[in-house]
């Protein structure tokens, strides 16, 4: 049974791209909500699927205004009447006469049961070209700024050829150059203070007034795109020298810093700026906004520290005083800029390479809300920064960008179901519908999002609430079903709508509670839940996200623990959820809900990819993974626990951010003793090879490519680890000194044993 | 001092309208001349009203003008024409008080010819009295010797010393139109003539006086004037305004029918020519206090021992009244006009530099006065005596120095600031902003680059002449290099800065289109060193007019033009200098936007005044900033229409820059013109961010300021550059009694920084005598500089108050200044007679050429741009410059000596002098005629255009040919020579009698009755006879 369940979810999510917390589903919403778990589902829209082909033709609607669903496999079909009806709202459609061959032997792939999800490529409408506008920091130091160049002119060779490429420089001036002109560089040139409306920039562009004079003067050359181009965003093949020249001039702003300040960067200006220009010249159009910055925002609307060094960088400790003065000016001001541009359909990227923080924090809504990357690391002259750039380039198997723009999804549920929200890179739509909850979950109130930006592995959280009364049981065996309906911009250019649909027995819960525990689904609802926490934590306190957690935990573990009243001892978990109160417990105690020993930068940073990541990606980030190598075998996963750091053994740890390999005591020794360059020990030589080599093949296939740590027994970055894992054994139970049984952390957290002693307690406890 | 009386509150300006006597006797307070006005009142109310009447009778009589011939002839010659324009000037000008009309019809047309008739026939019998009756008038007619020797009649040098003791009862030093004999009865015999005679006058009146007869022969150029119709008609309108106050006065004189002659009134160029005879050539040595310096138009050697040259301070008296009450009583301005940067020929030496190190200057511990040779040295050389405030102070230790036997310092001849008028100091850190030594200045030069200037090509000749001019950015002596450095900026209605950095490929444009906020988008690269970046300089140069080639932008700004040169040149922490070239109205939406208000309905109301402010306050607040900021700004503007130069014009003015005007301007014709104009300012020599201080020893003090300077409080005169053309007019008054021993002394220091960066301090001193004596004050006055302040004061007046008050106030103060000289400083029995003194005796002519200025002057046919162009430019004169300015030189060409290398002789700035045989040439420092008359010698006309005739020539050139024949080299000599040294290049327009263009050359006759209004100078003087005859009575 179990395994059959395995591979359901397995099969579903390579299928589907869709892994559900609860695969069968409570038929009332009373039971619904006693099950503590909300029934949700962690959806990948775009996920890669090599073997689907594309159906060169559009959708056919459910024709009911209210509906507009899509003819899906699970739809009735009168192959006579050449009917179909509606499985969500039932309503009878008429197929299209391009339909007039269908019959049962004779179907559209859309009628197949194996086409769950299927992508239609709409042939209609202009070809919009993709546009990267590239915004660069200019205060930057020599090296960082040379690199950054560097990478930026290699770009150039990666990005498609009809692509429109457009670039802003800023530090105390932000400059806009105009991309058309010969013989001189040009630039129109702001002030980094003044906060300017689109329409204001529009006008200094001089983007307001169609090129009328230019046109008369030149009438019959016809424009060779459809799309009117404009001065500051040109075809890469048109202008690839100039910009590559351009970029080589680029020079460090050239202000003088005094001693004692920061330079005066004017990343709002000039993101506003950029969401301007855009705006005013392709709305609704896939683009991409990359912000490159090497430090915070020093004046301006949007400033997030001033320019006196000796005033620090807020930290989460002045924000907790409510010290954090400009915090909530800032973040009002990057919120509206990455509200109009994900409402134009640009995402907005953020490349911050800096050893301080950089304002990630107040920023952290423009990659959020439009599906953009973020990307932190130390300097722009790292592997860090440089691979991940171009991992952004990176092509599929079709030879096709692994980038899509302008994405809404859509959602549709049968009548049992609502939808209560997403949470993941989108923005509400405002699309109040028949199937939208009151409740809301994430970003609710709506059937729609916009997703501005996404990838093959983009995956959002969505939350349903299962409406059905429970004086009303859905009838023995029926199914209830969703639809997701993605429409993109393809980086072919192409608008394309990716659909899936899905479905699930309902399972009365007073009868078929066994079989409802045996479909959930621990991995995807950990994730869910995070997710929840983390979508909490943005808005609300620490302790009370945490004590949220813990309340929804304890209320889990009573309704499906097997116990004895007040016996802890007696206390046991089925298999489908002995999984789960370990992720909860490094849940609390990872970055996304803990701000201890974070800066508000990093905290914005691991939470914004924990918001995006699929599932394995997720897990990974709440339980990181921890390999073995030693001489006693093959490497082997063992236990995140400080019982598995041992003098002789080798450990690689993968916390997604941070590969770490870690050399035990003896291991160390060793090597410093140079055995491995002895041709006896060789098979040592191998020993320390074999985790390196894992660790490259993770970090070559990461986005955002994490940071490579390679430490030892007692070494200063072996905090990377420390940190991680289960203090099993500390300086307060010292019965483990001087045993080989691990390493003691010395830290008063609670380990996953008392952790579980207490949970145990409390859930068998009547009192709660 | 008058300026006081042009600012004064509405009280004083009702008056006006009644007695032009009282702002006078109110801004001095004089409470026995104020009496007198409402005494005076009543007859002129009175007669007023019957004067016209009155004033008809005097042409009507024939005989006086036939019998005095050509002179007779001109003065009657105009009442005809006058006559008719009179009913509608007056029903034109409401502005004036109740009983004008009546007075104002009655001068106009009559008045002003019968009253000239009137004096001169008046003061042709006092010729008569002095050189024998019957046979003067005669001989006077043709200008010759005799006249001449009566001007001369006490050769003026000498004078002083006999003058001292006794002048109030000596007659000698003033100059007598009658020579030396005096009619005493005129004056009587007129008062008692004047009432009785006034009903027989009324009957004359009712036949319209006959033109016919009058006209005289010779008198063709009224006619021609008569031929360009309607212009000149209403040309003589504006007349009745000039004098209202001389009609009423007339009422009472009686007309003897007599002529004046004009060759027998004081000749300017007589004055200039004797003392160039007297002084001209030789060494003018500065060691004695309070002695009159050659007159500006004579070459001298000026040797510095004592007093500050001339060239660098000119005072319109250098005998200052020991008091207040004096100098209230003469009315005579007391005022210096110091040019501190003027340049010195290479014949003279320049100032020396003084280093004191790190001590600095010696200064007095009171009023901070610089070590000067002023200073008394005692007790041994300890301590020295201040001789501004007479402080005692302690002789720093690195600067004692023993005295000799006279108690000299033994040093005294080793130290500039102890032996000379003028020197320099190197300033020390505390002289410097921020106590930081200054940085080079930068020169920004701006190009408006909208459609009509790139579509004239005005934009490819700047950029092709800045390279080259670029190649002379001015240096100090001793540096190879120069080390100012150069930006550029172009703009239309958004600018464009460009980033032209040694080590780019190609210069980099950043534009700026927050013309709301402007703001410098770089600095590294901006301003650069021209040889470090030449070929990037040049590239740009090159690609200026290619790059908005395409642009059909019309709209220009201005305002944010200036603000980002003085923000870039902040942001660079330097001072210089903006180079904006600019064309059109700045219509495009931004600060300084302007409207066009060119609205002539404002011409001769009280709101004319408005037409020479600026439309906003943006301009002054900007002016202000760039002083703040040593950013100087020079203006080249090329108008196709009004672009309203009182606002544009307002900042070059208040930073020390220059505003350059080509109207119309056509590539063939004026680049030369513009290109001279360009080189000429870009070389001069120039000091940034200056600051001048003028100390006065005790009992007077600076109070008036006027030229390019900006002042925050009341003594600190800031200029954010000033350079060699550039003059400060410093007004003193009293405020205590001045001692005869002690002088006044006045310094004058100008804190400024160098081309070089160099951190300096310039002073000049000078030393004037005072007198209780009033006959010393007119002895030593200088009417140069008098005009110059007059006219500086007026023209600031502008601002303010109606056009037609500032003219009666010029005119009252002149009539008082003389009438305190006639009846303080002549016999007294000789009281209807016209005396000058000898030092004022050209004062009248200059006066009224004052007066005729269009800025002076409400016409519509002068545009108002160009009334604005020339009051900016004179607040800012030196007195050389005014003085040519006022009184264009005038050259007879036709009769030049082809061997000799000097000038020739001017004669006077009158029709008369011209011959339609002749060839003149006219200059007034902004513009160049040459005047050829339809009968100009064919050989001449050959020489100088290489054409056969004169109906050959064509006018249309603004340079004459290469010819290579001496007539042509020798003109073209003679125009270099009067072009060199001035400010401005004068463009040359050639001129043929009786055609179009002569109109504007006519202009310039300044002598004769001006065609735009304005009285002749016969009339002129005779008004002020008038004037002062009743101010004596």
């Amino acid at each position: 049974m179990m395994a059959t369940y395995l591979e359901f979810i397995q099969q579903n999510e390579e299928r589907d791209g869709v892994r559900f917390s609860w695969n069968l589903w409570p038929s009332s919403r009373l039971e619904a909500t006693r099950m503590v778990v909300p029934l949700a589902c962690l959806l990948t829209p775009l996920k890669d699927r090599p073997d689907l082909p594309p159906v060169q033709y559009e959708p056919v609607f459910c024709s009911r205004p209210t509906c507009k669903a899509v003819l899906n496999p699970l739809c009735q079909v009168d192959y006579q009447a050449k009917l179909w009806a509606c499985n969500f709202c039932f309503q009878r459609n008429q197929f299209p006469p391009s339909y007039a061959g269908i019959s049962e032997v004779n179907q559209p792939a859309e009628l197949m049961p194996q086409f769950s999800t299927i992508e239609y490529v709409v042939q209609r409408g202009p070809r919009s070209p993709l546009i990267f506008l590239y915004v660069v920091d200019t205060c930057l130091e020599e090296d960082d700024l040379q690199a950054l160049k560097e990478s930026l002119q290699m770009s150039l060779s990666l990005l498609p050829l009809e692509a429109l490429v457009g670039l802003i420089t800023f530090g105390r001036m932000v400059q806009v150059h105009e991309l058309s002109c010969e013989g001189i560089s040009k630039s129109y040139v702001f002030r980094g203070t003044k906060d300017l409306t689109a329409k204001q920039i529009q006008d200094m562009l001089g983007l307001s007034k169609p090129a009328m004079p230019m046109q008369q003067t030149r009438p019959a050359q016809p424009q060779e795109h459809p799309f009117v181009s404009s001065r500051f965003l040109q075809p890469i093949h048109k202008i690839d020298m100039t910009l590559t020249d351009l970029l080589g001039e680029l020079q460090r702003d050239p202000w003088p810093v005094t001693q004692g300040k920061r330079p005066l960067r004017s990343t709002g200006v000039a993101l506003s700026i950029a969401v301007g220009l855009l705006e005013g010249t392709f709305p609704n159009t896939g683009a991409r906004i990359m912000l490159f910055t090497g430090g915070p925002p020093t004046q301006g609307p949007g400033l997030v520290v001033g320019d006196e060094l000796k005033v620090p960088i807020r930290s989460w400790h002045d924000i907790e005083k409510d010290n954090a003065r400009f915090m909530k000016k800032a973040t009002k001001h990057y919120e509206m800029l990455a509200n109009r541009a994900a409402t134009n359909g640009h995402c907005i990227d953020i490349y911050a390479c800096a050893l301080d923080q950089t304002g990630l924090l107040e920023m952290k809504c423009c990659t959020n809300l439009t599906g953009g990357h973020m990307v932190m690391g130390d300097s722009f002259n790292t592997s860090l920064f440089k691979q991940t750039f171009q991992r952004i380039f990176s092509k599929d198997f079709n030879g096709d960008f692994r980038m899509a723009f302008g994405a809404t999804l859509e959602v549709k549920t049968s009548r049992e179901l609502k939808v209560s929200g997403a949470i993941g890179p989108c923005v509400s739509l405002n699309m109040k519908g028949p199937c939208v909850s009151e409740n809301e979950l994430g970003v609710g109130g709506t059937s729609q999002w916009k997703i501005c930006g996404l990838d093959p592995t983009s995956t959002l959280g969505i939350y349903f609430e299962v409406v059905n009364q429970h004086n009303a049981p859905v009838p023995q065996g029926s199914r209830g079903a969703i639809q997701f309906v993605t429409q993109y911009q393809h980086s072919s250019t192409l608008k394309r709508i990716r659909v899936t649909t899905i479905a699930r027995n309902w399972a009365d819960v007073q009868s078929q509670l066994q079989l409802i525990e045996a479909a959930f689904d621990q991995e995807a609802a950990a994730v869910l839940m995070a997710r929840l926490g983390v979508f909490r934590a943005e808005s609300e306190e620490g302790p009370d996200v945490l004590r949220w957690l813990d309340r929804q935990l304890i209320r889990l573990c009573q309704k499906f623990g097997q116990y004895n009243k007040e016996d802890p001892t007696s206390f046991r978990l089925s298999d489908a959820f002995s999984l789960y109160p370990q992720f909860m417990f490094h849940l609390r105690r990872s970055p996304f809900l803990q701000v201890f020993n974070n800066s508000p930068d990093e905290s914005s940073y691991y939470r914004h990819h924990f918001a995006r990541q699929d599932l394995t990606q997720s897990l990974i980030m709440i339980q990181p993974i921890l390999y073995s190598y030693s001489f006693h075998g093959p490497p082997e996963p063992v236990l995140l626990d400080s019982s598995s750091i041992l003098a002789d053994r080798i450990l690689l740890m993968d916390t997604f951010f941070q590969i770490v390999i870690y050399l035990g005591e003896t291991i160390a020794q060793w090597q410093k003793a140079g055995y491995q360059d002895m041709p006896e020990y060789e098979n040592f030589k191998h020993l320390l090879q074999a985790p390196l080599d894992d660790a490259q093949e993770i970090l070559q296939a990461r986005f955002p490519m994490p940071r490579y740590v390679h430490t030892e027994h007692g070494g200063s970055q072996a905090r990377f680890l420390l940190s991680k894992v289960n203090p099993s054994q500390t300086h307060n139970n010292l019965y483990a000194w001087g045993q080989e049984t691990g390493a003691p952390i010395l830290t008063d957290d609670v380990s996953l044993q008392v952790f579980m002693d207490h949970l145990k307690k409390l859930a068998v406890s009547s009192a709660c | 001092m008058s300026q006081q009386g042009y600012v004064a509150t509405p009280p004083y300006s009702q008056s006006q309208s009644g007695i032009g006597l009282s702002p006078l006797h109110g801004h001095y307070g004089d409470p026995s001349h104020a009496a007198s006005p409402p005494g005076m009142m009543k007859p002129v109310g009175n007669l007023g009203a019957t004067a016209p009447v009155v004033m008809m009778s005097p042409s009507p009589p024939p005989p006086g003008p036939h019998q005095l011939g050509q002179n007779g002839a001109q003065a009657s010659g105009h009442s005809p024409q006058r006559f008719p324009g009179l009913l509608p000037v007056n029903s034109a000008a409401p502005s004036y008080a109740q009983y004008q009309p009546s007075t104002q019809p009655s001068y106009p047309s009559p008045v002003s010819t019968s009253s000239v008739t009137h004096l001169g026939s008046q003061l042709s019998a006092m010729h008569i009295n002095s050189y024998g009756s019957g046979m003067a008038p005669p001989s006077q007619a043709p200008p010759g010797p005799p006249s001449v020797a009566s001007f001369q009649g006490p050769p003026r040098p000498p004078q002083p010393s006999v003058l001292q003791p006794g002048s109030q009862v000596l007659p000698p030093p003033p100059t007598t139109l009658n020579g030396p004999g005096v009619s005493p009865l005129s004056l009587p015999a007129h008062r008692q003539d004047g009432l009785p005679g006034l009903p027989p006058l009324n009957t004359q009146y009712q036949p319209p006086p006959p033109p016919g007869p009058v006209l005289g022969a010779g008198y063709s150029p009224q006619q021609q004037a008569a031929n360009y119709g309607p212009q000149m008609a209403g040309a003589q309108l504006s007349y009745p305004g000039s004098f209202p106050e001389c009609p009423a006065q007339m009422a009472g004189t009686p007309p003897p029918p007599k002529k004046l002659d004009p060759d027998s009134i004081p000749s300017p160029i007589q004055v200039i020519e004797n003392d160039r005879a007297t002084r001209g050539g030789q060494v003018y040595s500065t060691n004695t206090r309070g002695q009159v310096p050659p007159l500006v138009t004579t070459d001298c050697v000026v040797q510095d021992q004592g007093n500050a040259s001339p060239r660098y301070i000119r005072c319109t008296t250098y005998c200052f009244p020991c008091t207040s009450d004096m100098a209230k009583q003469a009315q005579i301005p007391l005022a210096a006009i110091i040019k501190p940067f003027a340049t010195i020929p290479s014949n003279e030496t320049p100032l020396y530099l003084v280093n004191h190190g790190e001590n600095g200057p010696v200064r007095c511990n009171r009023c901070k006065a610089y070590m000067c040779p002023f200073m008394q040295f005692i007790e041994g050389g300890r301590r020295y005596q201040c001789g501004f405030c007479n402080c005692v102070n302690d002789v720093p230790p690195f600067y004692f120095q023993h005295l000799d036997h006279i108690g000299r310092r033994l040093d005294h001849y080793e130290k500039p600031e102890l032996s000379l008028g003028s020197y320099e100091f190197v300033a020390t850190l505390d002289y410097c902003r921020k106590n930081k030594p200054p940085n080079p200045p930068a020169f920004i030069f701006m190009i408006d680059v909208s459609y009509s200037n790139i579509k004239n090509g005005l934009v490819k000749l700047i950029c092709e002449e800045l390279k080259t001019v670029l190649e002379k950015l001015p240096k100090e002596e001793q540096e190879e290099t120069s080390a100012i450095r150069v930006g550029f900026i172009t703009y239309n209605k958004v600018l464009h800065f460009f980033n032209v950095k040694s080590n780019l490929a190609r210069p980099q444009m950043m534009v700026v289109t927050d013309v709301g906020e402007v703001f410098v988008p770089l600095l590294d690269g901006f301003l650069v060193n021209y040889q470090e970046s030449q070929s990037v300089i040049h590239n740009l140069l090159d690609q200026i007019p290619e790059i908005f080639a395409d642009s059909n932008e019309n709209e220009t700004v201005f305002a944010p033009v200036i603000q980002a040169g003085m923000e870039a040149l902040k942001a660079a922490e330097c001072p210089g200098k903006l180079y904006i070239f600019h064309s059109s109205l700045p219509t495009a939406e931004a600060p300084g936007k302007l409207k066009n208000r060119n609205d002539k309905k404002l011409l001769n109301t009280d709101k004319e005044k408005i037409l020479f402010q600026p439309q906003t306050s943006v301009y002054d607040s900007l002016a202000k900033d760039c002083v703040a900021h040593g950013c100087s700004m020079t203006v080249f503007l090329f108008p196709s229409q009004y672009v309203d130069v009182a606002s544009l014009g307002l900042v070059p003015q208040l930073t020390g820059g220059t505003l350059y005007k080509y109207n119309n301007f056509q590539m063939h014709l004026d680049s030369q013109q513009f290109l001279n104009d360009l080189r000429n300012d870009i070389e001069k020599k120039i000091g940034f961010d200056a600051i001048m201080r003028v100390r006065t020893s005790t009992g007077f003090r600076a109070t008036d300021f006027f030229g390019g300077a900006f002042m925050n409080n009341t003594t600190d005169v800031e200029m954010a550059a000033i350079d060699c053309d550039k003059a400060v007019t410093v007004g003193f008054k009293h405020d205590d009694k001045l001692n005869e021993d002690s002088g006044a002394l006045i310094q004058c220091a100008v804190l400024y920084t160098t081309i070089g960066g160099q951190r300096r301090l310039r002073i000049h001193n000078l030393g004037l005598n005072c007198s209780s004596q009033l006959a010393d004050l007119y002895n030593s006055c200088e009417t140069d500089a008098l005009i110059n302040f007059f006219a500086k004061s007026a023209f600031k007046a502008v601002l303010h108050q109606p056009l037609k008050v500032i003219r009666e106030i010029l005119v009252n103060q002149t009539a008082h200044m003389l009438a305190c000289y006639r009846k303080n400083c002549t016999n007294p029995s000789a009281v209807n007679q016209l005396i000058l003194p000898d030092s004022m005796k050209i004062f009248p002519v200059y006066m009224n050429c004052l007066l005729k200025n269009c800025v002076l002057r409400s016409r519509p046919e002068i545009s108002t741009d160009e009334r604005a162009y020339q009051r900016q430019l004179v607040m800012t004169m030196g007195v050389a410059d005014s003085q040519l300015f006022f009184y264009p030189q005038l050259l007879p060409i036709h009769t030049l000596d082809l061997k000799s290398t000097m000038l020739p002789a001017a004669v006077r700035c009158s029709e008369s002098r011209l011959s339609e045989e002749g060839i003149f040439l006219l200059a007034n420092g902004l513009n160049m005629f040459l005047w050829l008359g339809v009968s100009s010698p064919p050989e001449l006309i050959q020489g100088i255009f290489n054409v056969p005739s004169f109906a050959h020539i064509n006018t249309d050139m603004t340079l004459l040919p290469e010819v290579g024949n001496p007539h042509s080299q020798q003109l073209r000599m003679i125009m270099n020579i009067i072009q060199q040294k001035k400010p401005y290049s004068m463009k040359l327009t050639i001129v043929k009698q009786r055609e179009q263009p002569e109109m504007v050359f006519r202009q310039f006759l300044v002598e004769d009755k001006g065609l735009y209004g304005g009285s002749s100078y016969v009339d002129f003087l005779c008004c002020v006879h008038r004037k002062i005859s009743q101010l004596l009575n």
